[in-house]
């Protein structure tokens, strides 16, 4: 069982898998890092997901270049996300379940879309995903790597730096997180708790569109029912595991992302065909409750979590 | 800036007027999504209602698939009023059908020797158990690690769909299916009788409305529906009151788990005979809708859940009648949820603008 | 003389019928330490914070370095130079000292932010003034003193030149306010002017060079430090027309029923209780007087049967006090707490619900888990009317949900509901703040049926803020300082102004 574990964590083929199942994990656990860090949970992710995934697929299928594609991802989960802030911070709606009625919005109406745009395919059109990174091939050791991912990859993983620069060395960066420990501070400090909640959901809400997107413009080339699977949950649960912090949530979405490519190479070995493979599936999932329980006690929740914000009750 | 204060009284109007309101806004939303499948906007609407209602047949068949509805909804129901956020009743319906099929299944051509009506019970009682099982597990990781339930339940859900697939690929494989993953059937004399000849619709149905009734009873006659309600209106205060607060979190999770492992039973002794990974449409995640709209109510839940069952049942017979894909009943079902929670939130509360 | 730096002319706040400050002209000289005092409720509090800009008034002005303020708006305020050091302190734990002192003070697009700038700034406004401090320590960490000096700088490094201080030394201990009127004295030698609340005569008259009393919502009286001392503050700041105590016949009290020896509670590392000795017999009220947050609401909780004592011995009837609330509610103890909305009464229940939770499962509600309606609802026809609760607005009026009813209202049901549980002989009741916020009419109902009840041979623990009540009711009154019980006596053997010694008396650590 070890000779086969060193080998599979030997091969580039196992880090490439790793960095290409992590990268959604990566946009997504920053999205939701960014809404939590403001003190609202946004159960939404998963539906925004789909809807990311979706649209972006969508206007690349109708000739756009696949940035824009992106970008009309970026776009839609953005919009879903100053819906969930809309309901959540001035209507005070509870957010669990605003952000599952999201969920459920954002994943019906993509899938009706789908399906009116495409009534009579039994199988979804492709497109012509992002390229792999060929050029960078010639790097020494993490050239092969690196070389079979694509730009979006590249994309998420200076996402990580330049989130942590946002929130640790900016204005924008300090508000954002004063509003999800101490609203009442951020307010008498002058910042609108409001607006800097709304916006903070609606840039993670973002990003989680990129992760949908990433779905169907780079590991795959079309849509498909069911595709993303809970990897939206996954990310809930990873933030928490990461502190909310953005080094340790890329750690954790890799290691999540090893994990998962280990056990599909594992299912291979001569142990993982004494095990069915629907064991080995369960297992990202079982590792996620393992990681929210570890940390449960200790976490360091932003905090203002989850607390709807009524300004000057006396 | 918007903000949020209470209103002094809760007029008797606004109550009704707001699931009105809501509804209308979504069957607004539902006309917009008409047009842009490019169909007639009338005919459809009539389409979809006839479809759901307009018949013998689409009333039997929104019924069958109200059934399930109303015991998922139930079991959020029960939940969500102890502010437990069950999520994971989809999982806990399958866990429910297989507990069903395990007691109750033709395993080795006649399953087991025990009288009828016993065993009957025992499959009843096996998928209660195994739903409220489940869950406790997310119970006991709340009230004693503090981990959030949703996530849990909802991971969880995801494991207990794998942990299906694995046992209809083994153990519990039906022997006859060639290759087909589904399980052992029931046995025959187990399964639920019909109410209506050539329908779908089974005696599940008076089952699910005695529960609502049962439930909506014990909310309102028993010390412990008591407790429930008071944990769930003011947790401090029934604390204070000397009432057990995480014993009564716990209780509630187990009755709500073993709600949705009914609704498992229920499918299979009723509907399909078999265990199959595509039995529920959802059913588990519809239920919290179904709760939402009937504000946790159990006999609002019952209405709730024909509206729902007969908003996807005429989705299908409008789609057969105009281009409209079926979808659209989730689309309905999710715009009435946000819907529903915005007016009752102006219900009780006023938005003022604030310079 | 020059100008002053801050001129209130009439300043008038109501909130709903009550006036919280009335008519209150005041003036700040440059360079000068102004102490407002004044008790619980003696409108300090809402003063400053109109100043501040948090409140709005109904009638006044503020004129500030010789120019007129914008009322209700901080950011004017803050502009204008006014900083506000806050009783709880508005700082993120999880966030650094650095960040809570920075936040707000760069426009929010700025690409970068200049950390370097701000570290220095601050390190030196905290070497100008002794305020050492870490800038990249976690506030979490930090002592109350320290975070004391996080806030006091969040408003130095705003700029202030006018500093107000909420009540800075109720959570600090001697040494730490020491420190701090060390740094008052600095403010003052730098031109900035200082005001500051308290209650506490000690401080008042080493701190400040002018003392303005506040009571009941009017400026009593201004006195400069060295033209008054400790006794003649104590009166002014308690002192007014209390109707005598009712004759209090020879009684005699019974046997003790609740004995409290020793006790103290610990939570985490802090002391909440450090020394609790009290009795209170059948037949008798003792009221516990003192300053809020000095203990008050951790002997209520342990009386309440939500917390039990770290140490020392705690007794009812000479049994070991109850540790649950459900023990509580058998032991028959009667439970009227600080909050009737928050702990008091479930708001979404109705009142025949409400008078009936904590016996909820016990015989005449409740037979084989099922709820005997009927039961409760007599049980709680004859409470409200008993009570005299009012303002039941619904169909049948028991329906009516609870959070519907006044506050006077509530508390009756409260109290109905507490003293008519069921025990055998006689009873502890425990009210704390039992007329907090009622009207003239719900305030004197209740004091009237606590007295029935002490009458009646109960025994009655009542802890308030208000001396008026405390007078009114008590038989003994003990005073509690800094988790401790300092004192009790008889009321007859209390003068106001040793009352208002003891309660503001600074103790040794």
């Amino acid at each position: 069982m070890f000779a086969d574990l060193w080998q599979i964590v030997a091969s580039d083929a196992f880090w490439i898998a790793t960095l290409r199942i992590g990268t959604p994990l990566i946009f997504g656990v920053l999205g939701v890092l960014l809404c939590e860090r403001a003190g609202v949970l946004n159960l939404g992710i998963e539906g925004i997901m789909v809807a990311g995934a979706f649209a972006g697929w969508f206007a690349v299928y109708l000739g756009a270049s696949l940035w824009t594609g992106v970008a009309v991802a970026a776009l839609t989960g953005a919009a879903f996300g100053l819906l969930h802030g809309v309901l959540t911070v001035p209507l005070g709606l509870s957010q669990h379940v605003a952000g599952l009625g999201i969920t459920l919005a954002a994943t019906s109406i993509s899938y009706f879309a789908y399906r009116v745009s495409f009534p009579k395919l039994t199988e979804p059109p492709r497109i012509a995903p992002f390229a792999e990174l060929d050029f960078l091939d010639p790097v020494p050791v993490l050239g092969p790597i690196l070389g079979a991912q694509t730009a979006l990859t590249i994309l998420a993983l200076t996402l990580v730096p330049l989130t942590g620069y946002v929130l640790y060395r900016t204005p924008l960066g300090l508000a954002i997180r004063m509003v999800g420990e101490n609203p009442a501070a951020a307010e008498t400090a002058g910042i609108s708790v409001t607006a800097t909640r709304i916006g903070a959901i609606a840039a993670g809400s973002a990003l989680m569109g990129v992760a949908g997107s990433f779905l169907t413009l780079a590991a795959f080339n079309a849509f498909f029912f069911n595709m993303v699977n809970g990897r939206g949950w996954i990310c809930v649960a990873l933030v928490v595991f990461a502190s909310w912090r953005p080094g340790k949530a890329l750690l954790g979405a890799l290691l999540f992302a090893a994990f998962d490519a280990a056990q599909l190479r594992l299912q291979q070995s001569s142990i993982g065909t004494a095990i069915p493979y629907q064991w080995w599936l369960m297992l990202p999932y079982l590792l996620s409750i393992a990681a929210l329980v570890l940390v449960a006690r200790k976490a360091a929740y932003p905090q203002a979590l989850m607390k709807p914000y009524r300004r000057g009750e006396r | 800036m918007i903000q949020l204060e209470t209103r002094e009284q809760t007029s008797r109007a606004a109550v009704v007027v707001a699931p009105l309101t809501a509804i209308a806004f979504t069957l607004a939303v539902c006309g917009l999504l008409v047009l842009w499948a490019g169909a007639p906007v009338a005919r459809s609407f009539a389409a979809l209602l006839e479809g759901g209602f307009g018949s013998r047949f689409a009333l039997t068949e929104t019924l069958t698939r109200a059934t399930p509805l109303i015991l998922t909804g139930l079991a959020a129901a029960v939940a969500f009023r102890a502010r437990f956020f069950n999520i994971g009743a989809e999982g806990q319906l399958y866990l429910g059908a297989l507990a069903a099929v395990a007691v109750g299944g033709l395993h080795g051509g006649a399953g087991f020797a025990w009288p009828l009506p016993l065993l009957f019970i025992a499959m009843m009682a096996a998928a209660m158990l195994a739903g409220a099982a489940w869950l406790a597990i997310a119970a006991v990781l709340r009230t004693r690690l503090a981990v959030d339930e949703v996530v849990t339940t909802l991971l969880l859900n995801f494991v207990v769909l794998l942990f299906v697939s694995w046992m209809l690929d083994g153990p519990m494989k039906d022997p006859a299916a060639m290759g087909w993953p589904q399980s052992v059937a029931l046995n025959p004399a187990l399964e639920l009788s019909k109410l209506i000849e050539r329908s779908r619709l089974h005696s599940g149905l008076p089952t699910a409305v005695a529960a609502a009734a049962l439930l909506w009873a014990m909310l309102k006659f028993t010390a412990f529906g008591f407790e429930m309600r008071a944990v769930g209106a003011n947790r401090e205060a029934a604390r204070f009151a000397g009432i057990p607060v995480n014993m009564t979190v716990i209780k509630t999770a187990l009755i709500s788990g073993a709600l949705a492992g009914l609704a498992g039973a229920v499918e299979v002794a009723g509907r399909t005979s078999y265990v199959t990974l595509d039995m529920s449409p959802g059913y588990g995640y519809a239920g919290i809708v179904v709760a939402m709209l009937a504000a946790l109510n159990p006999l609002g839940v019952v209405l709730a859940a024909v509206f729902i069952a007969g908003m996807f049942v005429g989705a299908d017979s409008m789609s057969r009648a105009v281009t409209v894909p079926t979808y659209v009943a989730d689309v309905i079902v999710a715009v009435s949820l946000l819907a529903m929670l915005v007016a009752a939130q102006l219900v009780r509360y006023r938005v003022r603008w604030r310079t | 003389m020059s100008a002053p730096v801050l001129r209130l002319s009439l300043i008038t706040k109501r909130f709903g019928t009550l006036v919280a400050n009335d008519a209150i002209s005041l003036t700040l000289a440059r360079g000068e330490v102004l102490a407002l005092l004044g008790e619980n409720g003696a409108g300090k509090s809402t003063l400053v914070s109109i100043l501040f800009g948090h409140y709005l008034a109904d009638e006044g002005s503020i004129e500030v370095f010789g120019q007129a303020l914008a009322p209700g708006d901080p950011a004017a305020a803050l502009a204008a130079g006014i900083g506000m050091v806050h009783q709880h302190f508005t700082l993120a734990d999880n966030l650094s000292v650095l960040d809570n002192v920075m936040i707000g003070t760069e426009p929010m697009w700025k690409p970068a932010s200049d950390r370097g700038a701000a570290r220095r700034r601050l390190l030196d406004l905290a070497q100008r003034f002794g305020l050492a401090v870490d800038p990249d320590a976690s506030v979490a960490r930090l002592a109350v003193g320290e975070k004391q000096r996080v806030e006091i700088l969040k408003a130095l490094y705003r700029g202030a030149r006018l500093l107000i201080l909420d009540e800075p030394t109720a959570v600090l201990t001697p040494q730490e306010s020491e420190s701090l009127f060390a740094t008052l004295k600095r403010f003052v030698a730098d031109g900035m002017s200082v005001i500051f609340i308290s209650h506490k005569l000690d401080e008042v008259l080493v701190a400040a060079d002018r003392i303005a009393v506040l009571r009941a919502g009017r400026l009593v009286a201004e006195r400069a430090r060295a033209a008054t001392n400790k006794a003649e503050l104590a009166y002014l700041m308690v002192g007014r027309e209390i109707a005598p105590p009712p004759k209090r016949s020879a009684r005699q009290r019974g046997p003790a029923v609740l004995e409290s020896s020793n006790v103290q509670l610990r939570d985490g590392g802090r002391s909440r209780l450090a020394a609790v000795s009290l009795a209170v017999h059948s037949g008798e009220i003792v009221a516990i007087a003192g300053v809020a947050g000095n203990g008050q609401g951790a002997l209520a909780e342990l009386l309440f049967g939500e917390s039990t004592p770290t140490q020392g011995t705690l007794k009812l009837n000479g049994a070991a006090y109850p540790r649950t609330p459900r023990a509580a509610v058998t032991a028959g103890v009667a439970r009227v707490p600080e909050d009737r909305r928050a702990q008091g009464s479930v708001g979404d229940l109705s009142l025949w619900e409400n008078t009936a939770i904590e016996q909820l499962r016990s015989p005449p509600f409740a037979r084989f888990g099922l709820l005997r309606r009927g039961a409760m609802q007599t049980f709680a026809r004859t409470l409200v009317t008993q009570f005299d609760v009012r303002g039941a607005t619904h169909g049948d009026a028991l329906d009516t949900p609870a959070r519907l009813l006044s506050g006077g209202n509530l508390q009756k049901l409260i109290l109905g509901r507490a003293l008519s549980s069921p025990r055998a002989g006689p009873r502890l009741i425990v009210a704390d703040q039992p007329t907090w916020g009622l009207d003239v009419g719900a305030v004197a109902d209740i004091h009237a049926r606590l007295i029935a009840a002490r009458d009646a041979g109960d025994a009655v623990l009542v802890i308030s803020e208000d001396l008026d009540e405390i007078f009114a009711l008590a038989d003994r009154i003990a005073v509690i300082n800094h988790g401790r019980i300092v004192e009790t006596r008889a009321t007859a053997d209390w003068t106001l102004a040793e009352l208002g010694l003891a309660m503001a008396e600074k103790r040794a650590a």
